[in-house]
């Protein structure tokens, strides 16, 4: 690699004096001002801009139709299309997770349940929002399909326990999933 | 001096102050959207009065746009937590934000900030001080601040404060002698160093810089505008190098210093810095506007048609000043968000180099201006020409001293 | 050397490898390319291990008998050609004959090795022969991993990641069989996981000595089940949960309760009889969640009694000891453990003592108790004799993990003699303090409430509340077996040691912190050492059995230093078997 000198350009007097290129650049930011402050930036549009910049108004305007499919949001847990809960807590998601924001308390189902034969289900599925860094590595090692990213991304809450999800609120977010693996279906 | 004149006293002092501070919180709240609109952003534009935490059902949405905004954020900084470092040296630590802020303040007393009110048969002046010595007052006690900031960056026990503190110091003694020489071309023309009488001299005679109105409009008048123009433009300039505004805020520049002087401080400790920055900006506007633009006047003639000394007239003539330092004030956030910051060499020279020679040969550019119809034709053209060839030395002098610096920095 | 070595080959002829190996009663034997020496009668698959390639195998275990059903650890083999009469066999240069590989594999872990062997644990036949059994294996197998305990440490998920074929084949419909079967106390059977190696039912055979399990049904659909009538109730069923290679038995005490991935080990011992089994004890965070035997052929081979095993979970109750307590006007008052011990050093200063110490303490307690004895000037110092039905097993008639190091420390012939003798001083009042280390006296000691109302304080150190700590006028809390650091000497005189598994709760501290700040204030010449090491370091320099041991010289398995005559009978069954040729061993 030779080493390239680069000239610096010559400058005139004018130039020199910096005066002009100082009240030419602020009446550029000038200009540049008044057009934001009426809606006229470029791409304003295509960016939905709330009519000041190109910024959108959050909470009142959303992207959520153009939402891409992969959207990785909140993790949740999902039922299958009879309603069984599709975590076994096999805790692979607990082992995978790098932060370490998954904890499951794994419990029996008893005897005389419905889905008795599956033998073990979460008894607690706690997801600290706090800690989940919406890596997917959870839904990606999960042998049953049973957790999955949301498209939800709104997550608060004004204490650290309300950012914890338990297992009702996964369910909640999480819903019902349809036309996936059957694995603990009648033939099994 | 009777009753009325001390109450006067005190109430122009609570008036004044709680103008200037009001004005300081604003100017915050003036920066963050105006530069957010400058960078196609919406800025802080939502917050009401939060009744809720009175224990209200609501809140208060008011369509203010945001601007409860600075009490908010003085509420934060009051909140937050009051953070000393144990390597401190605590004493120097806790007093240098008070030595920023305090000068800053205390310079605001000689602004006259309108027309007389005449109160009980007395005209009382709107300004808390009606010193005779106004603009050497304010240079005096605002070079003070300087201690605030070289004490805060050498008490912090901490690298990047200390190189904030020094560069601090050397910046705003260079550009103190720029500052106190470019406004002695001006001083010449008031013949008088009492701000009053100052801002009573351009009713009378139009505004410094834009000269078009008054009495004694002459062709010398006009002429005096090219010396006056560069003390305007030096004077304006040192004002940004005093307060450390971009783009001469290197004593805290972000990408080298982390923080500058004030790294090691947080919640009101560093917002005193924060005030003090504004307030010697708010400052700075009034002192432009006061020398160069009129003060209150609301010019074209029209003061002196008013009634001087009706209380409606010191309110309207109050209400002009302050637009006038509004304007300013834009004009130093929008240099802020347009001009990048200089390197620390060029800040030097820009100092040393230009401004120090430019100011100093602007004085005698200005002394044989308003000693011309005096002295009268030989010696004046002599005078022009030694002058000429002088500025032509120095800017050789100048010119070979900088490309010396720029070579020895390579 | 590098002058004889010539000599020796130009004067005497080269002795062949053969004949060298011979004289020591070894094979030559060619595993993998190299030739090693490995002794006569030794299995393929331990020779294989000797030269450190594995050969994977479900059915074979070292302790149990090698049906070799299994059919996973099939190797090459090969021999030197069979010679025809009248010829001489060919050495080649390194003076070996050469191998004739047969073409088909053999189980390595029931064949034993000959001279001039060669077996391949490698190549193109015994892969293919690997993927092959695997295939079957995996046929009926259910994809149940998720949902099974045995995930994570099952060698059928392992060797089908090794040797398995990566996807199946197989598209007919998977045999059922019944699943979540209660067929014991401590087992949960699942018959669809098993892969027929029958180590259980050898092990129930063989060592458990209560043949309660076999197959039924033949061929794809045999299972595993309890022969009619009977149950897995034996006191040595949970070993058959550890030796089952898949999650067919699993352990209803762990079952479901954590992934064996999220565990820590900590190799500890056991202290529920005098025998110490060797055991792991499974931890996450700061509890227990399961406690499995270690080998160790001198103490308990490889398996351990359910009774003992499930111990642990005494030490996970509500009512644990966590506060030191003093008693005031008939209250008990939560105390910090300094003001605790101080009060305790100041009521045993008062005379009239007596000591009841406990087997169960370890060796370091033991030795700071008896230098608190002595250092009152007490000579009333004893445990508590704990004996049980021995179980002709592993379970020792001595339930105190302790008393042989109790007898070597206190330097008596049985360190239990004196407990009548302090029951009696107590009752008839010339007792007037009493420290009690780890036992409640209302209970095995045989003392009565009004007994120990006589006295004037009693001082006790125990992990749980008991009656006797309810009586007691200073209360300090101990840490269990799993939340110290300490050694212990077995009935036959093994010393070992238990590593700390836990961090014991509240306030509790290492006995010997307690005890040692105890002695501290009672003697001032006394300076306590900075660790446990020191402690043991004090006792090796006094006691003469534990003479130069340290933390490190006892090292995992632990080591002998007194004869007490007394065995442990399934280990000497053990050793017949393998002297029998029964077992490897």
């Amino acid at each position: 690699m030779a080493v390239v000198k680069v000239q610096r350009p010559k400058l005139n007097a004018g130039e020199k004096v910096y005066f002009g290129a100082l009240l030419k650049g602020m009446f550029i930011t000038l200009r540049h001002a008044v057009r934001s402050l009426f809606g006229k930036t470029p791409g304003a549009k295509s960016l939905k801009s709330s009519g000041l910049g190109v910024t959108m108004q959050y909470p009142e305007e959303k992207w959520d139709d153009q939402m891409p499919e992969y959207y990785r949001g909140t993790p949740a847990l999902v039922t299958d299309e009879q309603d069984r809960e599709r975590c076994v807590s096999c805790q692979l998601c607990e082992f995978i997770c790098p932060p370490k924001a998954i904890k499951i308390t794994p419990g029996e189902i008893p005897d005389g349940d419905e889905w008795a034969k599956v033998e073990k289900r979460p008894k607690e599925f706690d997801i600290d929002m706090i800690r989940c860094i919406y890596c997917g590595m959870c839904e990606e090692v999960c042998p049953e399909q049973a957790i999955y990213l949301r498209p939800d991304y709104v997550v608060t809450g004004t204490s650290r326990q309300d950012m914890v999800h338990d297992k009702e609120r996964l369910y909640e977010i999480g819903g019902k999933r349809v036309g996936l693996v059957n694995k603990w279906n009648d033939l099994k | 001096m009777d009753l009325t004149i001390h109450v006067a006293t005190l109430i122009k002092i609570g008036v004044f102050i709680g103008i200037t501070m009001t004005f300081v919180s604003i100017c915050v709240m003036f920066e963050r959207r105006f530069s957010a609109i400058i960078q196609d952003r919406v800025g802080p534009n939502r917050l009401g009065i939060p009744l809720s935490i009175l224990g209200f059902k609501k809140d208060f949405k008011l369509p203010i746009g945001g601007l409860t905004q600075p009490l908010a954020d003085g509420l934060k900084f009051i909140l937050k937590e009051d953070f000393t470092p144990a390597y401190v040296r605590t004493f120097f630590f806790w007093l240098a934000p008070v030595l920023v802020v305090g000068p800053a303040l205390l310079t605001m007393a000689v602004i006259p900030f309108g027309s007389p009110m005449e109160i009980g048969g007395k005209f009382i002046p709107m300004a808390i001080a009606d010193l005779n010595v106004g603009p050497l007052f304010i240079f005096a006690i605002a070079s003070l601040a300087v201690y605030g900031i070289t004490l805060a960056g050498w008490s912090s026990n901490s690298k990047y404060p200390f190189f904030g503190g020094v560069r601090s110091c050397a910046q705003m003694i260079s550009y103190e002698i720029a500052l106190g020489l470019s406004i002695i071309p001006v001083l010449l023309m008031f013949q008088t160093l009492h701000l009053g009488e100052i801002v009573q001299y351009q009713v009378d005679h139009g505004w410094l810089l834009l000269p078009f109105w008054g009495e004694g409009l002459s062709a010398q008048r006009f002429l005096m505008w090219i010396p006056l123009f560069i003390a305007f433009v030096i004077f304006t300039t040192s004002i940004f190098a005093e307060t450390n505004r971009m783009p001469f805020d290197l004593p805290e520049c972000e990408t080298e210093l982390v923080g500058g002087y004030h790294t090691e401080y947080s919640s009101m400790k560093f917002a005193l810095f924060f005030l003090g920055e504004y307030a010697a900006m708010v400052v700075g506007s009034a002192l432009i506007v006061t020398l160069f633009f009129g003060g209150w006047s609301i010019g074209f003639g029209i003061d002196n048609a008013l009634p001087i000394g009706a209380w409606w007239v010191s309110l309207l003539h109050i209400g002009v000043f302050l637009g006038k330092v509004t304007f300013f004030i834009l004009f130093f956030i929008l240099v802020r968000w347009t001009v990048p910051r200089f390197r620390y060499d060029q800040l030097m020279n820009l100092g040393w180099i230009v401004f120090f020679e430019a100011a100093l040969i602007n004085v005698f550019l200005a002394a044989l201006i308003l000693a011309a119809p005096h002295i009268h034709g030989l010696a004046t053209t002599f005078g022009f020409i030694v002058l000429a060839v002088i500025t032509f030395f120095l800017i050789k002098i100048a010119k070979s001293a900088t490309t010396k610096t720029t070579v020895k920095a390579i | 050397m590098s002058e004889e070595a010539p000599a020796n080959t130009a004067t005497a002829e080269k002795k062949l490898p053969k004949d060298l190996a011979a004289e020591n009663g070894m094979v030559n034997v060619q595993i993998d390319g190299t030739w090693i020496q490995v002794p006569k009668g030794t299995r393929m698959i331990e020779a294989a291990k000797m030269a450190q390639k594995e050969v994977p195998h479900y059915c074979y275990h070292p302790k149990l008998s090698s049906p070799g059903n299994c059919r996973m650890c099939l190797v090459q083999m090969g021999m030197p050609p069979r010679l025809a009469p009248g010829q001489d066999p060919e050495y080649n240069d390194e003076g070996y004959q050469e191998i004739g590989w047969m073409p088909r594999p053999v189980i390595a872990c029931a064949n034993t090795v000959a001279e001039n062997m060669g077996i391949r644990t490698t190549g193109d036949l015994v892969e293919k022969t690997r993927e092959g059994v695997m295939e079957f294996l995996l046929i009926n197998h259910p994809l149940d991993c998720p949902i099974c305990d045995q995930a994570g440490e099952c060698k059928l998920q392992e060797f089908s990641v090794e040797h398995g074929r990566g996807e199946s084949r197989f598209q007919e419909t998977k045999i059922k069989k019944p699943k979540n079967v209660d067929i014991g106390q401590n087992i949960r059977l699942d018959d669809e996981r098993c892969i027929m190696c029958s180590r259980c039912i050898r092990f129930m055979d063989e060592v458990a000595e209560d043949p309660v399990l076999g197959f039924s049904q033949r061929g794809t659909h045999t299972s595993v089940t309890v022969h009619p009538g009977h149950r897995l109730d034996n006191n040595y069923s949970l070993n058959t949960a550890d030796i089952c290679p898949v999650g067919a038995l699993t352990s209803n005490d762990f079952r479901f309760q954590m992934r064996v991935w999220f565990l820590k080990e900590t190799k500890s011992i056991d202290t529920n009889c005098g025998t110490g089994a060797n055991t792991v004890i499974w931890t996450r965070g700061n509890e227990i969640f399961r406690v499995t035997p270690r080998e160790n052929n001198d103490v308990n081979s490889s398996w351990m009694p359910d009774s003992h095993r499930l111990a642990f979970h005494s030490l996970q109750t509500d009512d644990r000891l966590t506060q030191p307590l003093v008693k005031e006007d008939g209250n008990h008052i939560d105390v910090t453990w300094t003001e605790a011990v101080n009060k305790a050093a100041e009521l045993l200063k008062s005379g009239n003592v007596a000591v009841i110490a406990s087997g169960k303490q370890s060796n370091e307690e033991l030795f700071l108790t008896q230098k608190i004895a002595s250092a009152i000037k007490s000579d009333l110092l004893t445990i508590v004799p704990r004996k049980g039905e021995p179980d002709g097993k592993l379970i020792s008639e001595d339930r105190n993990p302790n008393s042989t190091g109790a007898n070597l420390i206190f330097q008596a012939d049985d360190a239990a003699s004196k407990l009548e003798t302090i029951k009696n001083e107590v009752r008839s009042g010339n007792v007037r303090t009493l420290l009690v280390l780890h036992e409640n006296l209302l209970d095995e000691a045989g003392f009565t409430t009004s007994d120990l109302e006589k006295l004037e304080n009693l001082i006790i150190l125990h992990t749980h509340a008991n009656p006797t700590a309810a009586l007691a006028s200073v209360v300090i809390p101990a840490a269990g077996f799993a939340e110290k650091r300490a050694t212990y000497v077995n009935v036959t005189g093994r010393l070992q040691r238990a590593n700390q598994a836990v961090i014991a709760p509240g306030e509790t501290r290492d006995d010997w912190e307690s005890l040692g700040t105890i002695l501290a204030k009672i003697d001032p010449t006394f300076t306590i050492p900075s660790s446990l090491d020191g402690v043991l370091k004090l006792l090796s320099t006094e006691i003469p059995a534990f003479k130069d041991q340290t933390f490190g010289s006892i090292g995992d398995l632990g080591v002998p230093i007194t004869e007490t005559g007394i065995t442990i009978p399934l280990v000497e069954r053990e050793k017949e078997k393998i002297k029998s040729g029964q077992i490897v061993g």
